[in-house]
């Protein structure tokens, strides 16, 4: 069996940017079909336009229309691609130079590994559709012959096609692979036995629920395992009214600090079975398991905590608690 | 300025560590190993700093557990930047320089192997003209390798070489993830990866953690019997804009060089050719030693890779193979930002 | 070997909104640095360093946004650091462009911190799943709730009490032109009618979530000699501890009690409640005036609530607090810690416009982050120290 559990997860948001008036500008051109790059104080040609001069600072207000026809400056080849480029094939980036402008920058290049050469000519290749967004140049691909395709290609460009661009959607989406440590893999790895399993830290002898890579007070790894009764008592709580984004409870629920019989930290669970306006400070509550046959190695085998109707318990055994 | 040295040093650096992207586990017995090469306890650490990445870790706050494993009640003087350790490093200079302390620990950690490196990378690029197209480190690095070696300044055999010494001289480091030396030859008959690049070439994701102790003056004489003395300590960046930007220079490492020669350099360069452009940047001649290590083409633990050239120059200090060393950190693509440390013997 | 001396010689902040679709990122930062350039009288070519300070990189989802921000915000060919320590961090960030000063390293400081946390949602990039663990968060309200009803327990203060924080609060934002939210009509009674959020936190009592950014120019004595009106640095001070802990007490953390006691310290203070004219402190759900001024020491444990209930905290009373409006008016969360700082150094020079406080002479700026662990402050002042 692994040291450790180990669980997918995804971390996935549309960002929704506002460009500003210099890039806004420049996206604005892609989806009408140019590029445009911006004019420095010194005189050069930057593409994409830098949002600040270089050298004055002063924003970028020159703009200037580049390509669609340019050069090789640098390419590489991308034997394997990863999620979310150009082409989900074999393909190659280059450093392109737009004709009239002064530096080159980075797009995709579709041509076969052994066609591509420094100093090519290669022109813009447009998304099928363009919506003012970088992805609105589906890639660079070799130039057909110099006048023909280019032109084609400047033909391609529309007038304006409506407001400027002041915004772009970008999608982010990672995965990861997270990871318990060993000390919370075995408390992890307990409840699916149903267990909960604590451990004494050896210098300060509290014991931690779960278990800790490291006590926060002392700096080495939790040891001595203790076995923990599945009730306790209610610390604090909040109620949380408030729905969000990524929420997996429908509020209102009450989040508490339940501090196990036995343990010296709360661990912070649900609060069921009784109305939220009667949970209080002191309230003793038991575990609610799931049926076995959806146990996990989780917390979630719990599916809640409620009251077991005891007396509440003396404030002075969880002032230190708080 | 405060006389200042490096006085401890420990690391981990692997390939897959299946812990915590917290890296708690990795930093307990680091830190361990940092008191006692230097008699200190958890008390007698001034300030501590650290360098970490939360797009690394996959969550926000990822920093704020790392934490416990100092013991940090008492409550601790603190802070953390979203760098490379070395800048980390800079901060608790900083800090002993101010004279508000006299001692520092400084770790970095990363978990690369949490997810795509080369793919989370692209988070650090342009985000409106850039990222959206999700270009590769690996990329970056290789069209950055061609201009080099369409203007003639490096060939690929150079970069063999590169690969072949550090391959041959991870052979001694333990913490080497990737090792075993052949000859330019063989390199050269091994396939393209990332055309002009092959795999020995370019950094292996690692894992990994490590720690450096700083201390002025008489505290560093009782922590360690050679201290590396820090005589020079200087970091620039660069514009990102990669067309705009001549990659086959790095301004910003020349402009961080120090003034006195050194005898040997740990150059953090997760590519064969940025070795190259750093040792014409800092002036490294044939006949100083670089990267005995291996350097990062064996084992580049993001967060902590920079810190590591600092902390295996340092190392080449106590040991008295070298008296006047240098270290250096680079972040952000294309060797963006630069950080040199120099040491010696002497203050 | 002492700290060389250091003062703020240029204070600039954008103008706090929800969403600020009119400028980029960049565009967000430069609002503040030329507005902290221009009252330094500076240009970028006098900097020496740049200094940059933001949350969680999952606000607006660009890993390490400084590097790609470099040239914009005018530290291309300089050196340049990021600070990251929580909540704290915009207090942290000025702390560390500090001590570049005061360790003899550079003369002129640009330091900007900023969020704009338009391009996602602060709610979602903290509530992240971490598997196996239960879902029970709910964003920075859920986690601070129970400790403020903690608080409400342990010093019995009336359920009131935050009302009257959020009333006083929005009432002084109505007199900074920065500040993000403007309600003329928030009263006690309003707020306490306000919708139960995470109870005991109401909606009137929690912070906005805002784009904004703020930015300070730092210098040695010889450069703020030259101007009339610097904002001296008296002390500085972080701490931390971990977040969670057996007995950590989380209302009064120890971490918070340990930097203001350095602090004071540090200033030469030995009665803070007497020697400080105005206080900018982080206090972005309403109860944590009454907890933070018990915690900086301001007064004894269990009786900050008295302090806001008497009116000592409002504009006009011994101890104005958060005079700017506060983190309740404007959170743009990897600024609202240096704005903290930066608007301690206005009221110290005088140029806080109408939220002045009269005859500040020294000034708290105060930052929290993490699970109240993280802990950045200063005291600024009119003298040179």
């Amino acid at each position: 069996m692994a040291r450790t559990l180990s669980q997918p997860v995804t971390v996935t948001f549309d960002y929704t940017r506002s460009t500003g008036p210099v890039i806004g500008r420049f996206l604005t051109g892609l989806r009408d079909g140019v590029v445009l790059g911006g004019r420095t104080a010194d005189g050069r040609v930057l593409v994409p336009p830098p949002e600040f001069d270089p050298q004055t600072h002063a924003a970028t207000t020159d703009f200037v229309e580049v390509g669609p026809g340019g050069v090789v400056d640098s390419w590489t080849w991308v034997p394997e691609p990863v999620a979310g480029q150009p082409f989900d094939r074999p393909f190659a980036w280059a450093l392109v130079r737009f004709d009239g402008a002064d530096c080159a920058m980075l797009l995709a290049l579709d041509a076969d590994h052994d066609a591509i050469a420094t100093g090519m000519r290669v022109t813009v290749r447009w998304a099928d559709e363009r919506v003012g967004a970088i992805t609105d140049i589906a890639c660079v691909e070799p130039s057909a012959g110099d006048l023909g395709f280019d032109t084609l290609a400047a033909l391609a460009a529309q007038p304006a096609a409506g407001e400027p661009v002041t915004g772009v959607v970008s999608p982010i989406s990672l995965d990861y692979l997270y990871a318990a440590s060993p000390e919370e893999s075995a408390f992890f790895s307990g409840l699916a036995e149903g267990r909960i399993i604590g451990q004494r830290c050896p210098v300060c002898h509290k014991v931690y629920v779960p278990p800790r890579g490291a006590c926060p007070v002392d700096g080495v790894p939790t040891t001595d395992e203790v076995e923990l009764p599945d009730s306790g008592t209610i610390t604090t709580f909040c109620i949380v009214n408030v729905p969000f984004l990524g929420q997996r409870i429908s509020p209102p629920y009450v989040s508490a600090y339940v501090l196990l019989d036995g343990a010296d930290i709360a661990i912070q669970h649900l609060i069921l079975e009784v109305p939220a306006d009667e949970v209080r400070m002191g309230m003793r509550v038991e575990a609610v398991w799931r049926p076995r046959d959806e146990w996990g190695t989780t917390i979630e085998n719990i599916a809640h905590f409620r009251p077991t109707g005891e007396p509440d318990a003396d404030y002075e055994t969880y002032r230190m608690h708080l | 300025m405060r006389d200042v040295g490096v006085v401890a040093f420990a690391q981990r650096q692997m390939r897959e560590f299946d812990g915590s992207p917290t890296c708690v586990e990795l930093l307990v017995p680091i830190f361990a190993e940092c008191y006692e090469q230097t008699g200190f306890t958890r008390q007698d650490i001034g300030f501590w700093c650290s360098g970490s990445s939360d797009y690394l870790a996959g969550r926000s706050f990822s920093f704020v557990s790392a934490v416990d494993a100092i013991g940090a009640l008492p409550p601790v003087n603190e802070s953390h930047v979203e760098m490379d350790a070395a800048w980390a490093l800079y901060e608790a200079w900083l800090k002993i320089q101010t004279g508000e302390v006299d001692t520092a620990l400084v770790y970095g950690f990363g978990k690369s192997s949490a997810g795509t490196l080369r793919r989370t990378l692209a988070l650090q690029l342009d985000p409106y003209t850039m990222t959206p197209l999700w270009p590769d480190t690996v990329s970056i690095a290789a069209l950055q390798a061609r201009l080099g070696l369409d203007a003639g300044l490096w060939d690929e055999a150079a970069l063999a070489a590169v690969a072949d010494r550090s391959l041959r001289d991870a052979e001694h480091n333990e913490w080497a993830i990737r090792r075993g030396g052949s000859s330019v030859e063989d390199l050269l008959a091994r396939p393209l990866y990332a055309d002009p690049l092959r795999k020995h070439d370019i950094a292996p994701v690692s894992d990994g953690a490590s720690a450096i102790v700083l201390a002025a003056g008489d505290r560093a004489r009782d922590a360690c019997e050679r201290p590396a003395w820090i005589t020079h300590f200087s970091h620039h960046i660069d514009p990102l804009h990669l067309g705009a930007r001549d990659l086959t220079t790095s301004l910003s490492t020349r402009r961080s060089a120090p003034a006195t020669r050194v005898d040997l350099a740990e150059l953090h360069a997760p590519f064969s050719h940025q070795e190259l452009v750093l040792r014409r940047e800092l002036g490294l001649g044939e006949d100083i030693v670089i990267n005995p290590s291996g350097g990062a083409l064996t084992a580049n633990p993001m967060f902590s890779a920079g810190l590591n050239r600092i902390g295996e120059a340092a190392g080449r200090v106590w040991d008295g193979t070298a008296d006047r060393v240098l270290g250096h950190a680079t972040s952000g693509p294309a060797l963006q930002q630069n950080l040199v440390c120099a040491m010696g013997a002497t203050p | 070997m002492t700290k060389q001396p250091a003062a703020v010689i240029g204070i600039g902040q954008t103008h706090h909104r929800a969403k600020r679709e009119d400028v980029s990122m960049a565009g967000l930062c430069r609002e503040a640095i030329d507005r902290a350039l221009l009252d330094a009288g500076m240009t970028f070519d006098d900097i020496d360093a740049v200094v940059v300070g933001k949350a969680p990189d999952l606000f607006e989802g660009v890993m390490m946004p400084e590097l790609f921000l470099a040239e914009a915000l005018g530290a291309a060919g300089k050196p340049l650091l990021r600070v990251h320590t929580a909540g704290s961090v915009g207090g942290s960030t000025a702390i560390v462009a500090a001590s570049l000063v005061q360790a003899g390293v550079h003369r002129r400081v640009l330091t900007v911190a900023f969020e704009k946390q338009s391009e996602s949602n602060a709610m979602w990039a903290l509530s992240v799943p971490v598997p196996f663990v239960m879902p029970v968060h709910a964003g920075a309200g859920g986690y601070f709730a129970p400790h403020v009803r903690s608080y409400i327990r342990r010093s019995g203060a009336p359920t009131h009490v935050g009302a009257i924080v959020a009333a006083k609060d929005r009432q002084n934002a109505l007199l900074n032109p920065y500040a993000h939210l403007k309600n003329p009509d928030t009263t006690v009674e309003s707020v306490l009618a306000s919708q139960m959020l995470w109870d005991p936190i109401r909606y009137d009592e929690t912070c906005p979530s805002s784009d904004g950014a703020c930015a300070l120019v730092i210098a040695d004595a010889d450069t703020a000699a030259s101007i009339t009106d610097p904002a001296w640095i008296h002390g500085t001070v972080m701490r931390s501890e971990p977040t969670t802990a057996a007995e950590r007490d989380q209302v009064n953390p120890l971490a918070g009690r340990a930097a203001a006691a350095a602090l004071w310290k540090q200033a030469g203070i030995t009665n803070p409640l007497e020697e400080i004219d105005a206080a900018e402190i982080y206090v972005p759900f309403s109860w944590f005036e009454p907890m933070w001024l018990e915690n900086l020491g301001f007064a004894p444990e269990g009786t900050g609530w008295q302090l806001t209930e008497a009116g000592d905290t409002a504009l006009d009373g011994r101890l104005p607090v958060n005079a700017s409006g506060g983190v309740l008016s404007s959170n743009p969360i990897g600024a609202s810690g240096m704005l903290r700082f930066a608007e301690a150094a206005l009221q110290v020079r005088g140029q806080a416009g109408e939220h002045q406080v009269d005859g500040v002479r020294r000034a708290l700026g105060h930052a929290y982050g993490g699970g109240s662990q993280f802990f950045a402050m200063w005291v600024v002042g009119a003298e040179k120290p």
